[in-house]
């Protein structure tokens, strides 16, 4: 080229283009440079060889040293299989009545049940079951149980769910609306009777008799719910859907009603014995009240 | 003659009306249809202006007050590319900062139309391909004239391909917040929309090709390899990953040609080479010219220049499956994107060799020029980056920061300090020049734009590192029983200080780049901020010298040249 010269800042030679003003210095490439790039293209010649690369007709290469994302899968599964199996199995043998029994395995149980919580149940009840008043799902850590908060009632709940149409045995209860059923006057005095009933404002007459007519046949004559028909109890200040009187004429005029999904089709037994035994143990967990002639128990109590 | 020129060209854009009215009207769904209407208001808008007489860019030029002088080159469209690059940048970055904002405060997410799913495409094409690909169009049109020393080829064409890709842009824009997406990352457009940037794409490639068909130079200048390999590859990656067939030709949905594990594959080929070829190509291409002439320097090394262009083409095309570690893309493809990732290294580290040595002899601009200062940052973010990406394709590495906030902060090292710092450097650049003014307003708004723009980086990839780094760590947690310690709302919920130092290093990047905009238009209006000049510290040579009385006399005698004490 005709044009090269020595750059002085430089001491390089130019190439002797020149474009725009732009000229272009002929240094040869780094070292370090170069031999980097030798050392990445040797790091991927080894590598293709250890592990799959290839693609051939039928299949890529497998790799020296025979590696595979499932293998590798797969052994770490049955590693952390193995080290559950033998707990897994005791715990498919111990009715869940007994569970409490047995110290160290309700203990693992806790354990195990917080996991799957986390995974499957912490998207509504929160992450640590304290539910959402908003949203109208219910705390776990309290003692309020709409369907039996013993270890085999909630079982059942998780089993088949609250109000899921495609369980059969599901928990099911329905509050009709009561819009247009009371004049301004007489939703006021009925709300004030429900709150009365946890000391949240004085006691009248008319409410009381309202309630006695309208709301006592589900939620009984003191209010104190029952759990047959899935009827929250009124008189112990806990709420699901908030406690104050806009939130109970909203439940009173148009009733709100939660769905839970039935979890029986989705999880194995294992892991909803753990889920009961780590709901149970939030805080407000009952205990089992024996029934003398329930043949299951008797069943499994033996050895 | 001229009336009837104009009347037949309105007759043609009420021809475009009357269809677009006839498209709005059947369309299948509410985004098509707004599609059509959007369409039909331009032809609207033509109309009037055609039948007014009226010549828009014209009152755009005066407005901006663009210089009357008929330049050497065609300059016009580098110019309103050098403004919608602005422009796009800004409402870019704004939608950034939002979306970034509603990670941190979800109830920020105003539905349905403002919400993060569909402002999320928003920020990622404003940035990428409204601001980056303005900056591109507008600086491959600049470069290659003066590279080639000749004008356009085709200089309508090239306004055609401008005003396209804007019409393309607020298509795209619209149809994420109205929900018109087919939902590939990079790639939301809908069919019509993509068939539209098609033929931008080729007829751009047609005016770049023909103009270096015709330089007037002996050798094509490596910029413009880089520009050539970023418009070729784009328009291959584009096609073939938006191969679809439309559900209807009057709605705006469309089934992929792909499926599956097929489907992930190609969108990630896709995916990875819009950052090899239009983020860093294209962009290298703007740094191969720029850099060399604000600093005043020749190209460090026509070899490196050379080797690393060809080597980092060739290993580019195939990193794309390093996305798709540990899915059920075939244990061979992911091996395949790992070592191609690997190899990409040097190469890339090759444009950031060649741009920083290029300052050799030329190092003091660092101390003195606010914009060889920036694009030493971008140089140096841009091997940063190029680093990282290697690093965290190989698998092991990739099995903990994939799907966590650490790919959110390499992407952003990336881009605001490379892709986002060269381009404004070289804005900086071109203002003043493409406007005959005689530098920016003020040189010191640069420095201040620089430093809230470093800084904001900092926040933004410091904290998405650490937050990646917690996140992949809470997420693969075992307790000693064998169970995972965290929920994942455990793990958002252990971000949020994170996410407030993100939104806060996002804002910092927006006010400098607002700076920049208030700095560019005293530049535009042909005023000159008066201010003290950036200079380095001066040196007083007389102080600078030993005190002769104090030291023994073997030392004075040890050092001849000390002045002697008077």
């Amino acid at each position: 080229m005709a044009n090269k010269r020595i750059d002085e800042a430089t001491n390089t030679e130019t190439v002797g283009h020149e474009w725009d003003g732009i000229e272009e210095l002929n240094t040869p490439l780094p070292r370090w440079w170069l031999w980097t790039f030798y050392a990445t293209i040797i790091f991927a010649i080894v590598y293709v060889v250890l592990y799959p690369a290839w693609p051939m007709v039928e299949k890529a290469t497998d790799g020296v040293l025979g590696w595979s994302s499932r293998g590798e899968l797969a052994e770490e599964m049955r590693l952390a299989d193995q080290a559950q199996v033998g707990f897994r199995e005791q715990l498919a043998r111990v009715p869940i009545e007994r569970l409490p029994d047995d110290g160290e395995l309700m203990a693992r149980a806790v354990a195990g049940g917080r996991a799957a919580f986390q995974v499957n149940c912490s998207q509504c009840h929160g992450s640590g079951g304290a539910g959402d008043q908003k949203l109208g799902y219910p705390n776990l850590n309290d003692d309020a149980w709409l369907w039996g908060g013993d270890l085999k009632a909630i079982e059942y709940t998780i089993v088949h769910g609250v109000r899921w149409a495609e369980d059969d045995e599901t928990r099911q209860s329905v509050m009709p609306p009561f819009e247009g059923a009371f004049d301004e006057a007489q939703l006021g005095a009925v709300v004030d009777h429900v709150l009365s009933l946890s000391g949240k404002a004085q006691p009248n007459a008319a409410g009381a008799q309202i309630f006695a007519d309208n709301c006592a046949a589900c939620h009984g004559p003191q209010g104190k719910g029952g759990r047959e028909f899935g009827a929250p109890n009124l008189s112990d200040a806990i709420w699901l859907r908030g406690g104050d009187r806009a939130d109970l004429r909203r439940q009173i005029l148009g009733p709100r009603m939660g769905v839970m999904p039935a979890w029986g089709e989705r999880l194995d037994p294992v892991t909803i014995k753990m889920l009961a035994a780590y709901v149970h143990s939030l805080g407000g967990g009952e205990d089992f009240v024996e029934v003398a002639d329930n043949p299951e128990v008797e069943v499994d109590e033996q050895p | 003659m001229q009336i009837e020129a104009a009347l037949g060209r309105a007759g043609l854009w009420f021809l475009l009306l009357l269809l677009s009215v006839a498209v709005a009207a059947t369309a299948k769904d509410a985004g098509f249809a707004a599609h059509a209407v959007i369409i039909g208001v331009i032809a609207f808008v033509m109309i009037w202006v055609t039948a007014g007489r009226f010549d828009p860019i014209a009152g755009g030029r005066t407005f901006f007050k663009m210089p009357d002088t008929p330049s050497v080159y065609d300059d016009e469209i580098v110019r309103w590319g050098a403004l919608a690059t602005m422009f796009w940048g800004v409402i870019g970055l704004l939608a950034g900062v939002f979306i970034a904002s509603q990670m941190a405060f979800p109830w920020l997410n105003i539905e349905p139309y403002l919400n993060f799913g569909r402002l999320r495409p928003l920020h990622t094409s404003a940035v990428i391909f409204a601001f980056g690909g303005n900056a591109l169009l507008a600086t491959s049109f600049y470069v290659v004239q003066r590279t080639c020393r000749t004008q356009l080829a085709l200089p309508s064409l090239a306004r055609f391909v401008f005003w396209g890709y804007q019409l393309f842009i607020v298509l795209a824009a619209t149809g994420y917040v109205l929900g018109v997406t087919q939902s590939r990352e990079y790639a939301e457009p809908e069919w019509y929309v993509d068939l539209w940037l098609t033929i931008v794409w080729v007829a751009y490639l047609v005016v770049f090709v023909a103009t270096l068909l015709k330089r007037n130079e002996p050798h094509i200048y490596v910029a413009n390899w880089f520009y050539l390999a970023f418009i070729v590859t784009i328009a291959m990656l584009h096609v073939v990953n938006n191969l679809a067939v439309p559900v209807s030709f009057l709605g705006s949905r469309s089934y992929s040609a792909f499926a599956g594990v097929q489907d992930a594959l190609t969108q990630w080929w896709y995916g990875h080479n819009a950052v090899g070829f239009f983020l860093t190509a294209g962009f290298l291409a703007m740094m191969y010219y720029f850099v060399p002439k604000q600093a005043e320097r020749p190209i460090y090394s026509y070899r490196l220049s050379i080797i690393h262009f060809w080597s980092l083409i060739f290993l580019y095309i195939w990193a794309g499956p390093h996305h798709l570690h540990y899915t059920a893309l075939p244990d061979w493809a992911q091996t395949l994107g790992m070592v191609f990732s690997v190899m990409l290294w040097m190469p890339s580290w090759g444009g950031m060799i060649n741009g920083l040595m290029t300052l050799n002899g030329a190092w003091d601009k660092v101390r003195t020029d606010p914009i060889i200062r920036m694009m030493v940052m971008a140089l140096a973010f841009y091997g940063m980056s190029t680093f990282e990406g290697p690093m965290l394709s190989i698998k092991s590495v990739n099995s903990l920061s994939h799907y966590t906030d650490w790919t959110i902060g390499h992407v952003h090292s990336g881009a605001l300090g490379w892709n986002g710092m060269i381009t404004f450097a070289c804005l900086y650049y071109l203002f003043p020049r493409l406007w005959g003014r005689e530098r920016m307003y003020s040189l010191r708004m640069i420095n201040w734009h620089f430093w809230l723009a470093t800084l904001g980086i900092v926040f933004y990839a410091a904290s998405m590192w650490v937050a990646g780094v917690t996140q992949g760590l809470m997420w693969r947690e075992y307790g000693p029983d064998g169970y995972l310690v965290n929920s994942f709302a455990d793990t958002v919920a252990a971000l949020h200080p994170m996410f407030l130092m993100r939104m806060f290093g996002g804002l910092l990047y927006l006010s400098g780049a607002l700076v920049m905009t208030y700095n560019v238009w005293m530049t535009l209006a042909g005023k000159l901020r008066n201010e003290a000049p950036m200079t380095e510290t001066p040196h007083d040579a007389d102080r600078d010298k030993p005190i002769v009385d104090s030291r023994p006399p073997a030392a004075a005698g040890a050092a001849p040249d000390a002045v002697p004490a008077e």
